[in-house]
């Protein structure tokens, strides 16, 4: 189960928090500043996986953001790296390459595209077609 | 960027631009407070404001806290939007209220008010919306108020397909949360397994997720998804990647699905069904086979994708552990990977075949690799990567190659990342005592160990090599002299002088003959490093001083003179000057005979589970959730535990104050709380009926949890009784890694005598293991031993604690005799101490049956014509230890006006007559 999605800058600025388990506010500030501080020191060499407390965290880097998901020990890693990456492709669609600042200055649609794709902590819908068609419709809507 | 409509809130984007422009956090925190001073006006003065600036401001407040800002208002106005009948307002509302609500707000009624009005439109998206809040923010009283609604649009046959996506997570979350408000009507059990088949593969992608979850709470309802499960799985992995264009993933088909399909399985054992379980087995081989042809594409997306499948076929194959073929095929695989260029796969490789190690089909494939995984120790660039190695070394280590692995485990110690040197020593101390031919080689890798990584060492690690020696008489000369050596070093850690200490303290005789070690010289040595330690390290070493005096009284006069120095007499810290002054006096007054008892060497310590297996076992910190209520079988790993102890536990021996008995005793206290056993996962609950198991019958459930049961069956002759015990795994899951033990402690260990076979290492799925074994009884007792059970369920190490019941009346041999014969006996027996009478309330209906009954169970005869009063209860028994027979007699005297009893115990063995009444006095 995915415990919560990340996307930050090399900065450590948060440009996407999304819990799936009910933390406590101070509680979620630690979680950001631990995972940035865990992920950014690692290089291209490293793996996309590291062990965070009693979980871990599988993470991607894409230009200047590090797009990080919080899963249990035993999960799938791959199969969420790939989640990753069909997420970041779904937003460079619906964006028309996306950069940094789409997801600043359009926050509340970043927030519909994850739940569209992931709800409950889980992989809700992989396909992009699907995904993208649904994006367009909502798009549309006053 | 998509194209901005008139309503894309120009004035948010203004203000967003203007956060980012500021050029200090003053700046900035000024911009907000104007803006939210702005916001509060607006909302206060104008009643009549339109639906787009409420979402205007609404979205401005969520900015603003995201930022990290606390937001003390406008949730009216947000729960407001949510009655728009405008999508991008409602969708605001919505994320407001997901994103800043907590579940304590007064505003609940009129949110869920709003949520069920949008579940109940006919518009789609609505409905979405209204379930994706309710997957974010669930809860017990939303759990309750949509138990109906949810489960409806998940299977009712006019729902948009994802409406049924929603539904089905919505309900995974109503379910994590609550699981017990959460009613699913077992009428549709058959209707959501069969979401399994849907043909629109993302709603069986979400709806995986949800059975998952709902196997995991009962197996048997939701057994009939297996065959569905394993069919679409097989669909899947036969086709081509263009039959699921939309869900087909760098030309691997629905690669997410599979992974989700695969785990499912994993709640399971083998498909019983033949034809399902070889349908299984294709897909399984199938997957393999699918690794082995060539990339269809360069991309890492396309082997990332093909490989997340492979390694949880693998994980299912390892599961279901049956299939030698398959487990050597994947050990073959990932021992492939082991040489790629990709450092994830090499990592994953690693991890799984950790796993392959423990299975008795792939232990001996996986060794084969055991080059490939030294060398990524000494060259991995990840520490994470060699950690893992390190791992895969551990587990594929046996008595074949564990000569091998220490030593290169040694050697990458004095290199490895300091963040896991404590883990390798734990795990270099484990192999080499568990993996000992030899333990003169035992103990050269651990003082090596000491010597290269002391700081690494931990307490557990020398205590345990003190134990070892201790036990072992055949090393205590070797041990004597190898601790000498490793103190000439000029540099000496202090856990080599403590090691070296305590064994020179015991066992320096045994090399004081020889000329470059004489008794002085061993006192020289030891004492160049007293200054050099810390107080604890000094009182140990008092301690030595002390057992030398008794060992070589020719250098007594030294140490008294060491003794009588102010910087120990006189020390600062208490403990040093406590030990000064009375090892002195000690030392001074006592006989040699009387110094020779006291300081006697130690004696064996009890086997028990090694406390490095429990030291390797702590965690790190946890990540916890606040309020929520976790499924037990959600899919961490925090290990759980279950203490039932109605015995009080021991005071840890290195606290008592008598200098006598405390001369450091490196026994580790049997007892630890974890801490990372934590509320993650609710502990397994356990039934405990009565207090005394197993006190009247001869066979009796002992212990019982969600996961296993424990049985015994024993049998008694004359101090000696022939047990047996029934594990039964009653999961789904195989038990691995088990271990049982009994351990006595304290009186205990002088009291019983315990032989028990190991057990098997592996418990199957609903099987049954059996141990045999004797306890005998040396003298009697009153104490209970512990009994500790730890395996591995499902990944997740488990601890089971409680106390053992085996109690003194099972060692009485039942004695008849006729009146005359009993109350001469009973005469006999009149002093005071050897008598102990109770009067006690009926427990139970008080029926003449029985109680014979429960007299006979208990092991003693119920006489009949022997007392007058026919009522009453007479019987007699001998208990039997193996260096006494204790004889005793009861007389059991009902009042049934009163509902009371009298029971009488007299006993020829002091104190054994108040034990046997303690025994009996709840049972009638």
């Amino acid at each position: 189960m995915i415990r919560f999605i990340l996307i930050q800058n090399r900065a450590g600025k948060t440009r996407l928090a999304k819990w799936f388990m009910n933390f406590h506010d101070d509680e979620k500030q630690k979680l950001i500043e631990e995972v940035h501080a865990l992920v950014t020191v690692r290089d291209a060499k490293h793996t996309n996986f590291v062990e965070f407390r009693n979980f871990k965290i599988v993470y991607r880097r894409y230009a200047g953001l590090y797009f990080c998901i919080c899963v249990d020990v035993n999960d799938n890693n791959l199969a969420y790296l790939e989640a990753i990456h069909n997420f970041v492709e779904v937003l460079n669609e619906f964006f028309h390459n996306v950069c940094e600042l789409d997801l600043v200055f359009n926050f509340y649609k970043v927030y519909s595209v994850v739940d569209e794709m992931f709800l409950a902590g889980e992989i809700r819908e992989t396909s992009q077609i699907k995904v993208l068609k649904q994006l367009t419709t909502l798009t549309s809507l006053e | 960027m998509p194209t901005m409509r008139g309503d894309a809130m120009r004035g948010l984007a203004v203000f967003i631009s203007d956060i980012r422009n500021c050029k200090s956090r003053e700046a900035e925190l000024r911009r907000i407070n104007k803006e939210l001073t702005n916001i509060r006006q607006r909302f206060r003065a104008d009643k009549t404001l339109d639906g787009y600036q409420k979402k205007k401001y609404v979205c401005k407040l969520l900015f603003i806290f995201l930022l990290g800002h606390d937001i003390d208002f406008g949730y009216m106005e947000a729960v407001n939007l949510l009655s728009s009948n405008k999508y991008t307002e409602k969708q605001i509302g919505y994320l407001f209220i997901s994103v800043i609500m907590n579940s304590s707000t007064e505003m609940k009624q009129l949110i869920i008010q709003n949520i069920r009005n949008d579940l109940q439109s006919r518009n789609p998206i609505f409905i979405n919306l209204a379930l994706q809040c309710v997957a974010n923010i669930g809860d017990r009283e939303m759990a309750v108020a949509f138990t109906n609604d949810i489960p409806r649009l998940l299977i009712s046959g006019d729902t948009l397909d994802a409406v049924k996506q929603s539904a089905a997570l919505c309900l995974l979350r109503l379910h994590r949360t609550s699981p017990d408000s959460l009613q699913l009507n077992t009428e549709w059990t058959a209707r959501i397994i069969h979401l399994l088949n849907d043909q629109h593969l993302g709603v069986a992608t979400a709806a995986v997720s949800l059975i998952d979850a709902l196997v995991k709470r009962s197996p048997d309802e939701y057994k009939g998804c297996i065959n569905l499960a394993v069919s679409r799985l097989s669909r899947i992995v036969t086709s081509s990647y263009t039959d699921f264009q939309d869900y087909t993933y760098y030309f691997v088909p629905a690669p997410w699905l599979c992974v989700k399909l695969l785990r499912l399985l994993q709640n399971y054992p083998p498909p019983d069904d033949p034809s399902i379980r070889s349908r299984l087995n294709e897909c399984l081989d199938t997957i393999l086979n699918k690794a082995q042809e060539p990339l269809k594409s360069k991309k890492v997306q396309h082997s990332n994708a093909r490989n997340a499948v492979l390694f949880e076929a693998i994980n299912l194959i390892i599961h279901m552990d049956c299939e030698s073929s398959l487990l050597v095929r994947a050990c073959n695989q990932l021992g492939q990977f082991l040489q790629n260029r990709e450092t994830n796969l090499r990592y994953l490789a690693l991890e799984s075949m950790c796993l392959l190690a423990t299975s008795e089909f792939s232990h001996e494939a996986v060794k084969k690799h055991q080059e490939t995984v030294i060398n990524a120790l000494k060259s991995e660039r990840d520490v994470s990567v060699r950690q893992r190695a390190v791992d895969l070394l551990y587990a594929m280590c046996d008595r074949s190659n564990a000569q091998d692995i220490v030593q290169e485990m040694l050697t990458y110690l004095e290199t490895a990342d300091y963040t896991i040197r404590e883990e390798m020593v734990l795990k270099i101390a484990i192999l080499s005592e568990k993996y000992a031919v030899d333990y003169k080689w035992y103990l050269d890798i651990m003082l090596k160990l000491i010597r290269i990584a002391g700081d690494f060492v931990s307490e557990e690690v020398w205590y345990r090599v003190i134990q070892v020696v201790v036990n072992r008489n055949d090393v205590q000369s070797y041990a004597a002299k190898i601790a000498f050596e490793a103190l000439q070093a000029p540099a000496c850690h202090e856990n080599m002088v403590k090691v070296a200490g305590y064994i020179l303290g015991e066992y320096g005789n045994l090399i004081a003959l020889d000329p470059r070690s004489t008794p002085l010289i061993q006192f020289d040595l030891l004492h160049s490093k007293y200054h050099l330690c810390s107080p604890t390290t000094r009182c140990l070493i008092l301690s030595t001083y002390m057992k030398f005096v008794n060992l070589f009284p020719e250098i007594k006069h030294h140490i008294q003179d060491i003794l009588r120095h102010d910087s120990n007499y006189r020390s600062s810290d208490v403990e040093i000057q406590q030990r000064a002054t009375e090892y002195l006096k000690l030392s001074e007054v006592c006989s040699p005979t009387v110094l020779a008892t006291v300081l006697e060497i130690m004696p064996p310590y009890p086997e028990k589970q090694s406390p490095l297996l429990v030291r390797l076992k702590q965690k790190k910190p946890l990540m916890e959730s606040e309020g929520a209520v976790e499924p037990t079988s959600s899919a961490t790993t925090t290990p759980v535990t279950v203490y039932i102890d109605d015995v009080p536990k021991l005071a840890d021996t290195a606290q008592q104050n008598g200098l006598l008995v405390s001369l450091d005793t490196p026994e580790s206290n049997g007892h630890y709380e974890d801490s990372t056993f934590s509320s993650m996962t609710k502990p397994a609950t356990s039934t405990v009926q009565s207090n005394k198991k197993f006190l009247l019958k001869n066979s009796d459930i002992i212990f019982e949890n969600e996961l296993i049961q424990i049985g015994i069956k024993g049998e008694t002759t004359k101090s000696s009784m022939e047990i047996e015990l029934y594990y039964g795994n009653k999961s789904n899951f195989n038990m691995t890694n088990f271990s049982s033990n009994i351990i006595c402690t304290g009186e205990l260990e002088s009291e019983l005598r315990m032989n028990m076979e190991p057990t098997k290492a592996t418990i199957d799925s609903r099987a049954q293991i059996k141990q045999s074994g004797t306890i005998d009884c040396l003298k009697d007792f009153r104490d209970l031993p512990k009994m500790s059970i730890t395996f591995y369920y499902n990944n997740m190490p488990q601890k089971i604690d409680f106390s053992f019941p085996i109690y003194l009346n099972k060692y009485i041999e039942k004695a008849t005799m006729d009146s005359n014969n009993f109350f001469l006996r009973w005469k006999n027996l009149e002093k005071s101490s050897q008598e102990f009478q109770k009067i006690f309330p009926a427990n139970f209906p008080m029926i003449y049956d029985d109680c014979h009954q429960k007299l006979e169970g208990f092991g003693w005869s119920s006489l009949t014509g022997i007392d007058v009063n026919t009522e009453n209860f007479c019987g007699a028994g001998i208990i039997h230890t193996t260096t006494q027979q204790i004889g005793c007699l009861y007389r059991l005297e009902p009042n049934k006006q009163a509902k009371m009893y009298r029971l009488t115990i007299r006993a020829s063995r002091d104190g054994v007559a108040k034990r046997l009444v303690e025994l009996l006095e709840d049972q009638f």
